[in-house]
This record gives C-alpha cells, structure tokens and sequence, in this order.
C-alpha cells in the first residue's frame, strides 16, 4: 500500500469478505483517495471447500459429477458437463448423438436464466428495483421450463458419463416451445428497457472500462472479453457437443453500437443478445435432434470398472454464462479416484482483471462496476473502513453502500 | 504469421527451442453429428526452455490465453501442464497447445511468465501454494487460496504429503482414514 509516514492522502478500504454488490464472499481491498480508488488488492480463499481434493482423495468419478454440480449453484450445469467431457476423453468413451443435443439444450437453457438473473442483479446495484423485480419475474418462466423438462429448479443432474440421465419427450416440447415463445415476445420489451432507459445509460456508459488491449493481457473470458471486442467463445472456437453441428457467432457490442467501449454497458449488450442467440440454439436443437439412445452405459457397476480401469488424460472446456469454464482429468488404472482433478472456473480468471476495472472509479460506482464481470463466489453484508490517518475503524453495512449507489442514480437523474 | 496446421506447430517449436524440446503430439476428437473434429497439441520440453516455449507461442499468436496450469504428482516428479489456445475468433479453428514440463521434487523450481502474460498471476500463486512448486520471479508470491493458519509446509495437491490429515475434519462415527 502507498500509505506512508509522511503523507496520508490515502485510505484503505476492506470491502468484505461480505461485500456489498455481490452475493459472494471474496474481500476486495480498495486504496481511496477522497472518492476515487486508485489501487484494489483481492484476497480469495474465504470459502475454499477443497472440492478438488475430495475428487482426487474420497470420491469416485461419478460421485464427483454430483460434486462438481454443487461447484457453483446458478451456473450448476457448466461444471459437471465440463467434467463429463473431460473424462469422456480420458476413458475413449464415445457419446450418444441424442444425448449430445440434449446436453446443449440444458446449457442453454441455464445461460439464459443466468443471464436474466444478472441483469435483475445488475439493475438492484444502481438502484433500479423495479427492473430488478420485473427482470426476475420474467426469469420465473423459464426456471419453470427447467423444472418441467430435468425435475429441479437448480440442481438438475442429468448429465453422466457417455450421455444424459433423462430424456426430453415428445410430449414435452410444446411446452419448451411455448417458453421460448414467451422469451421471444418480452425480448423487445426487455431490450428497450436494459438499452434504451436513460438511467441504465448514466449509470453503464464509460462505467468500469477494460480496454482490448489489457483484456488480452489479462486473459478475461466470457461476456466480459467480449464486451472487450474480442469475438471468443468456446462454443465458436472449439465447439464441443452439438455445438459443433451448429454455426454459432461470437457476440461483440459492435452489432448494435457500432464501436466497441468495452464498459458495464457493453457488457449489458452482450448479455441481453446471448439469451436471443440462447433462445435459437435451442430451437435449432429440438428441430435437429436426432432419436436414438440417451446413455452409453446404463449399468452402474460396469460404468465404475469401466472408468477405474481407464487409463488418460482429458480436458473438458465449456462456455459457462460468465465465460470459459475447464476441468483436466488424469486417470490412473487401478486407482478409483480421479488422479487429478483440476477445475477452472471463469470467475477465476476474471478477477485478474478486476483491479483494472476498478481502477479510478468513485465508490459509488464500485457495486456495478464489479457486480458487471457477473462474480460468482457467496453472499455479504458489511464492510469495515479504516481510517489510516488516525487508525480508527468504522463499520460500513450494505445498506450504507448500497444507498450510495442509488443516491448517485437519483443525483444524476435531476 | 500465417496461420499454421498442428503438425507445423509442433515443428516449428522443434525448430526455435532446439535441444530443450523433447516430444510434440497432435490429439483430435470427432464431435457430435456432422463429425467435426476438434485439436489439440502437446509440447513436451525440458525447464530450461519453458521460458523461452511461451515466448515462440507469443510469436504464432500475438496474444496467446493461458487457461490454467495443471499440476499433477507423479510419485518421484512433478509434472506442470500450461494450458493455452491459440487461433481464436473463428468457428471450429482454435488449437488448444498444452505445454509439459517434469521436474524432480528435489528441485520444484520454475521462471514465472508473467513478464509476457500478466494474467498469469493468480493460477502461479495456486500452483505455488497447493504443490509447492516455487515460481521464481513471482511479482506476488503471497498465498491466493489457503489460509493464513495452514503451516507453509503442507501442499494439499500433493499425494506424498500425509500432513494434511490432522487437519481434516472427521464427521461423527467415521473414523480418519487409514487409523482403525
């Protein structure tokens, strides 16, 4: 920290390990001077559940699966499909087609409640609840389409080794259909209200800026590399599954604007356009979607010899909603554990990136800008201010933060 | 520089790390319906041309993403993979280029790259802490994950290292492993 004995102009302010923008618990240490930050520290490591050394220590694989679906709760299905591919390599185990399509239809149809779910989020941290009411009530529906089709709201655990557990029946798509429908007649609504308000405008433009260049450096993923100006998507690049089949695009913010800013706004752009590009994919898999088989290996026993015996190495990569999610498995004969378990989610990555973000922001802007990489890690209630000229401690609650943020909204919209 | 095929990758590594190359492989996987196919590269080089590996990657792509770096205990060695794509942005044309090293655990040494790419910071810190690896030149070698009360000495990733054990919490009736 730059504080030294002679100079005091700056402060330092601990926000978290319960931080006020984001349900997760992750401490950012920011360095102030008056309203501006000029420098953030992070420390990581507050929840650290050790879920890949139960993976190499207590588990079997396909104990894992269930593990590995429990990683994240909103992105739940990124995980354990990550994991599955990677150990599909591993052990040369091939997949049924049918299973492939339906493994992108529950991805999909995870990204768009995700999404919509940020955007609610995102529009609670500048202080707009009425969007943030609205947004996840339109998100009810299709948390709805998930319960009708997998059996759960969250955790869904279709998938398994060399294929899905579950089928999607023939009974079941008029109702998929009429969900997609309802997406597709709010969509405009949505758009005008996310693109157009000029409150969403104040508050996002020229907000939290990563500039290409430092994106790169940085190696960020996901929607927040997008908004960058980079077109990079797992499910474009290297498609995996019936990703493959399908000629998907990378969204950048240049469609609708014209340039590239790389800000919250740019990031609210590409969001709202992957729930439309969501919504065709899936369309796209229940017309293509060949019959046949759904699993591989649907006895157990055999399953669990078939992958103890297994000798290999895998990496699975999958476009979770916040970005470029990626397992890598090694897999020893004899051993029932996986011997190696490494998980990357995308939140990992785009942390690094988080002090250039933040970098010479008011505070007030500090809930948005950081809430717009879309973190995922648990939830938080206060943060402690110190004072470093006089050492003296106060006691900051999210309610404080929070109504900042909103006051700024209010001060701007006079 | 144009772009080149998998085989040509691994030459042209062959060609600019010389004796501190050992092995390249291409793997490919068909997906789905249509059977397209995805790559994959393996390099294999020894530690003194680590540094000098990622800088021809920079060479092939301007901005190359490093993934992650894997760490596995192989008994007597370590073995460190550094997870990267190249050749991004388009439909089906990325190639993921994994970089292996070995090093005896006599000797857990290796040069930080993030002088090349700064975004390297948090998975060296990882790989420091849970597999003892020490990465020299670490701009920030604090600790990202553990706790600050965990001894310096104990490295969960590693399979050799019991120290762990007194830690783990035994939920009631089980006993720890391995004490009957």
């Amino acid at each position: 920290m730059a504080v030294n004995n002679t100079e005091k102009t700056t402060y330092t302010i601990p926000v978290g390990p319960i931080h006020p923008a984001l349900k997760e618990p992750i401490q950012l240490d920011l360095e102030i001077d008056g309203e501006q930050v000029v420098d953030v520290d992070i420390h990581l490591g507050q929840v650290h559940r050790s879920i890949e050394w139960l993976g190499m220590n207590r588990n079997n694989p396909v104990q894992s699966i269930y593990l590995a679906e429990r990683i994240c709760g909103i992105c739940n299905v990124c995980h354990p499909f990550c994991l599955v591919l990677a150990v599909e390599q591993a052990a040369d185990i091939v997949v049924p087609e049918r299973a492939e399509y339906i493994r992108v239809i529950a991805a999909e149809m995870e990204r768009i409640h995700s999404h919509i779910l940020w955007a609610g989020v995102a529009a609670h941290e500048i202080g707009f609840d009425t969007v943030f009411y609205l947004t996840w009530r339109v998100r009810e529906e299709i948390m709805d389409m998930i319960e009708y089709v997998f059996g759960n709201r969250i955790t869904k655990a279709i998938y398994q080794f060399g294929g899905v557990r579950r089928d999607i029946t023939e009974e079941q798509i008029p109702r998929l259909k009429q969900g997609l429908d309802y997406y597709k007649s709010i969509f405009e609504q949505l758009r005008r209200i996310f693109l157009e308000d000029e409150t969403v405008k104040m508050r996002c433009r020229n907000v939290g800026i990563l500039p290409y260049e430092d994106a790169m450096k940085l190696v960020t993923v996901g929607p927040t590399v997008r908004a960058s100006g980079v077109p990079k998507d797992v499910r474009q690049d290297q498609a995996y599954s019936a990703y493959a089949d399908l000629d998907i695009k990378a969204i950048t913010p240049d469609v609708v604007t014209g340039t590239v800013v790389g800000d919250v706004y740019d990031r609210i752009i590409v969001r709202l356009l992957e729930v439309a590009q969501s919504i065709e994919i899936i369309e796209d898999c229940i017309k293509n979607m060949p019959e046949g088989p759904i699993l591989t290996e649907p006895k157990m026993p055999r399953l669990l010899k078939l992958l103890t015996d297994a000798e290999g190495e895998g990496v699975g990569r999958v476009e979770a909603p916040r970005g470029e999610d990626i397992h890598y498995v090694r897999m020893e004969a004899g051993v029932s554990t996986l011997s190696t378990w490494k998980v990357r989610a995308p939140t990992y990555i785009n942390l690094v990136a988080v002090p250039t973000i933040l970098k010479g922001m008011q505070i007030a802007d500090v809930p948005i800008a950081f809430a717009s990489i879309d973190p995922c890690m648990s939830c938080t209630n206060r943060a402690i201010i110190t004072d470093k000229a006089t050492g003296k401690k106060s006691v900051v609650d999210y309610e404080t933060m929070h109504r900042l943020s909103v006051q700024k909204t209010k001060e701007l919209q006079r | 520089m144009e772009k080149l095929n998998p085989q040509g990758i691994v030459d042209s590594f062959k060609k600019a790390l010389g004796g501190g190359f050992i092995n390249g492989e291409v793997y490919e996987r068909e997906v789905a319906v249509k059977k397209n196919r995805f790559r994959r590269i393996w390099i294999f080089v020894k530690r003194e041309a680590f540094h000098e590996a990622v800088q021809h990657l920079c060479r092939i792509q301007e901005y190359p993403h490093l993934v992650i770096i894997s760490s596995s205990d192989l008994g007597s060695d370590v073995e460190l993979i550094y997870h990267f794509t190249i050749y991004y942005g388009n439909h089906l044309e990325e190639i993921s280029v994994g970089i292996r090293i070995t090093l005896d655990k006599k000797d857990l040494k290796i040069p930080t790259i993030t002088d090349i790419i700064p975004g390297a910071i948090f998975t060296e810190r990882e790989t420091q802490e849970m597999m003892g690896v020490e990465v020299t030149d670490i701009p920030d070698g604090r600790r990202l994950f553990l706790e600050g009360d965990l001894p310096e000495n104990i490295h969960p990733w590693r399979k050799d290292d019991k120290k762990l054990e007194k830690y783990l919490r035994v939920l009631p009736g089980r006993k720890p492993k391995g004490k009957e």
